[in-house]
């Protein structure tokens, strides 16, 4: 089966002052029909830019450079404004971190709804207006009729999100790209949305590609995940394998970083040092003057992506835990 | 068990935005507006022992800053008292209360807004003890040196302004300043929440690390329950403004006993939970403006009887040291009280 989205080689850099910023510099993955893709990685990796990159939302000074972007086999790179007009939404759509970002904070949440409908299907007001409705109680708003009336403000943070959520779900499009959907949101409100999330994904086979910085979160929702690390997946494969016996010392790291794990009280397995500033990247693996197990050749030259058995990959000269992967 | 150092006792924060001219016009014409308060603390007793570390929890608009705050100083309780080191705040004289202020500090979440943009490093942590007289201003920048060591920056950026630094930088500064006083008593607010999670790791190792050095009790307020599994020793968790549940950290997270704590718990994505089904709670988390009656939680309860709906219920001790303010523990939901 063909995958619902195929990214290859793509770069997207931005040409600023201060320098060429990488910050997508080579990724690769794809996401099969109904599939959940966890992207992790901590701020300034490059996972959310991946995300414009695919909504066609890159703006000067950054620009793909190189590299193709597939949904359902069309080539997205290059495509022009009139042409992403007619894939966003309805193909491909976006939810954000802050729907208050996102919801036009000067128009009520019908005006709203209703244009992205009609955006789309040629339908009478009253016709998109109860589509829109459906939306929202398929979303789990309660007296829907009534909150279609109402501005962004008058919702509550979780509920802003359900919006948003509803009004990416209008035309069912068979990819939705998900950036840091549920950090601002508190803990039994983040459950509730992914709960959400998951019941109408298994019901209309959306795929999604979950964007975050929490594990956990991946986890419990994704199916497989890729790790991200200025700028490149570090590191794929399907959650289990990933997260019991990480290959890439960077995934090694930040899993033993999490406080959940370790003893309550004991030193937490620290990552030294911070992220590299993108626009002056090391040479060779980036993640090497972090590393505990770095050697001269990873100084010298950065790790191209070795494969294994079950969608398993990895870029790094030293794997870990490689006794797992051979078998 | 020693004696507390720090003792809440039915402290209240309200915070109250009073009628505006249109509206007291209004109501001369019979409007009937009235003013609008927050209970953003609502009857909080709580008492910290030397060299503990209490971590208080809750979600967005839980009161847990507020009492933070109010720990610090920075805000005075509406109703009740606190006491440091056996004395009343509100009795202590001008010289005690200096005293008390300055052992008690104060970490913010967001390093960007709690440090002051246009001064350098040096100053940020340097001036409050000039000021209070701990070092000269001739010590000051030795002091600042011996400082930064100890948060683990490089004392050389010294000069160097706030945003000249990374996140997990800035955590460390805010945390210098805190130092530079020489505090006995931490509020840490969420002070981890806006880091990611290897430059977080760092963080509380530091914690943990000053911790012994200096003899610091904390009180460390997150909403994030791995991050206060891991420091606490005893964990209060908080719901619209009143404690629901404390217990020691090891207790607590092995048997919640209010159903909002179980609830928390069973909601808290992780990593060993793989494609698990989330089974949340229902409804929102009510306005602080109109909490609900009787027990706040009870709109959202599973377990919620007749009784949870008038009556509000009050902390019961359970097992030593581990108290739950829910009527399942105190003679059931069924009918009210007579």
């Amino acid at each position: 089966m063909a995958p619902v989205l195929e990214v290859s080689g793509l770069k997207t850099h931005f040409f600023t002052r201060a320098g060429t910023v990488k910050s997508v510099d080579g990724v690769d993955f794809h996401v099969d029909r109904g599939e959940v893709l966890g992207l992790v990685g901590e701020s300034g990796s490059g996972k959310s830019v991946t995300g414009f990159s695919i909504m066609g939302l890159i703006d000067p000074p950054g620009k793909i450079v190189e590299g193709s972007i597939r949904l359902n086999g069309k080539e997205l790179v290059g495509l022009d404004e009139e042409g992403f007009r007619k894939v966003r939404g309805r193909e491909v759509a976006m939810i954000f971190q802050d729907p208050m970002m996102t919801l036009n904070p000067v128009l009520r949440v019908d005006t709203q709804m209703i244009e992205a409908v009609t955006a789309h299907d040629r339908v009478s007001h009253k016709a998109a207006r109860e589509r829109a409705r459906d939306a929202l109680a398929k979303v789990g708003i309660p007296s829907p009729e009534e909150r279609l009336n109402a501005y962004p403000h008058q919702f509550s943070g979780g509920m802003r999100q359900r919006v948003a959520i509803a009004i990416a779900l209008l035309h069912r499009p068979p990819l939705i790209i998900c950036d840091e959907p549920t950090t601002a949101l508190d803990v039994t409100i983040q459950s509730q949305i992914l709960a959400e999330m998951q019941s109408l994904c298994a019901e209309t086979g959306t795929a999604l590609v979950w964007i975050t910085h929490d594990l956990g979160v991946v986890a419990g929702l994704a199916d497989r995940i890729a790790v991200m690390y200025a700028g490149r997946i570090v590191e794929t494969g399907a959650v289990d394998p990933v997260l019991d016996a990480p290959l890439h010392p960077y995934t090694s790291g930040l899993l033993g970083s999490l406080p959940a794990e370790g003893e309550p009280g004991a030193p937490l397995r620290q990552i030294r040092g911070s992220t590299p500033s993108l626009a002056r990247l090391p040479q060779g693996c980036a993640f090497a003057p972090r590393c505990d197990f770095a050697q001269a050749d990873c100084l010298a030259q950065a790790p191209a992506v070795t494969a294994f058995p079950g969608e398993r990959g990895v870029r790094c000269h030293h794997p870990l835990n490689l006794a797992g992967v051979a078998a | 068990m020693s004696a507390p150092i720090l003792t809440l006792d039915g402290v209240s924060k309200r915070f109250v935005k009073p009628l505006d001219a249109a509206s007291k016009f209004a109501n001369l014409l019979g409007a009937g507006y009235t003013e609008q308060v927050v209970h953003a603390v609502d009857g909080v007793d709580l008492s910290v022992t030397q060299g503990e570390v209490v971590g208080l929890v809750g979600e967005s608009g839980c009161g847990k800053s507020t009492l933070g705050r109010v720990v610090a100083g920075i805000h005075p309780p509406s109703a009740g008292r606190v006491s440091w080191r056996g004395q009343f705040t509100d009795e202590m004289d001008a010289q005690q209360r200096r005293a008390a202020t300055l052992a008690i500090q104060m970490i913010f979440q967001d390093p960007m807004s709690s440090l002051n943009p246009r001064l350098r490093v040096t100053d940020i942590v340097g001036e409050a003890p000039v000021v209070h007289g701990l070092v000269g201003k001739a010590q000051q920048d030795a002091y600042v040196v011996e400082m930064l060591e100890r948060v683990g920056l490089d004392p050389s950026y010294r000069r160097r302004y706030p945003h000249q630094f990374s996140g997990g930088q800035r955590a460390r500064i805010g945390i210098a300043r805190a130092l530079a006083v020489n505090p006995q008593f931490l509020v840490c607010d969420e002070s981890v929440a806006a880091l990611d999670v290897s430059i977080q790791a760092q963080v509380l190792n530091l914690f943990m690390k000053l911790r012994d050095e200096l003899n610091l009790t904390y009180l460390f307020i997150s909403h994030d329950l791995s991050v206060v599994r891991h420091l606490s020793d005893r964990v209060v968790i908080m719901y619209l403004g009143r404690v629901v549940e404390a217990a020691p950290a090891s207790e607590l997270f092995k048997g919640p006993q209010h159903p909002y704590a179980q609830a928390l718990l069973a909601n808290v994505p992780s990593i060993t939970a793989r494609k698990k089904r989330f089974a949340p709670l229902k409804g929102e988390i009510p306005s602080p403006l109109h909490p609900p009656p009787g027990c706040h939680f009870h709109p959202r309860c599973p377990m919620a009887g007749p009784r949870c709906k008038a009556e509000r219920p009050v902390l019961k001790q359970i097992a030593p040291g581990h108290v739950a303010a829910c009527h399942l523990h105190d003679g059931g939901v069924g009918a009210l009280a007579a």
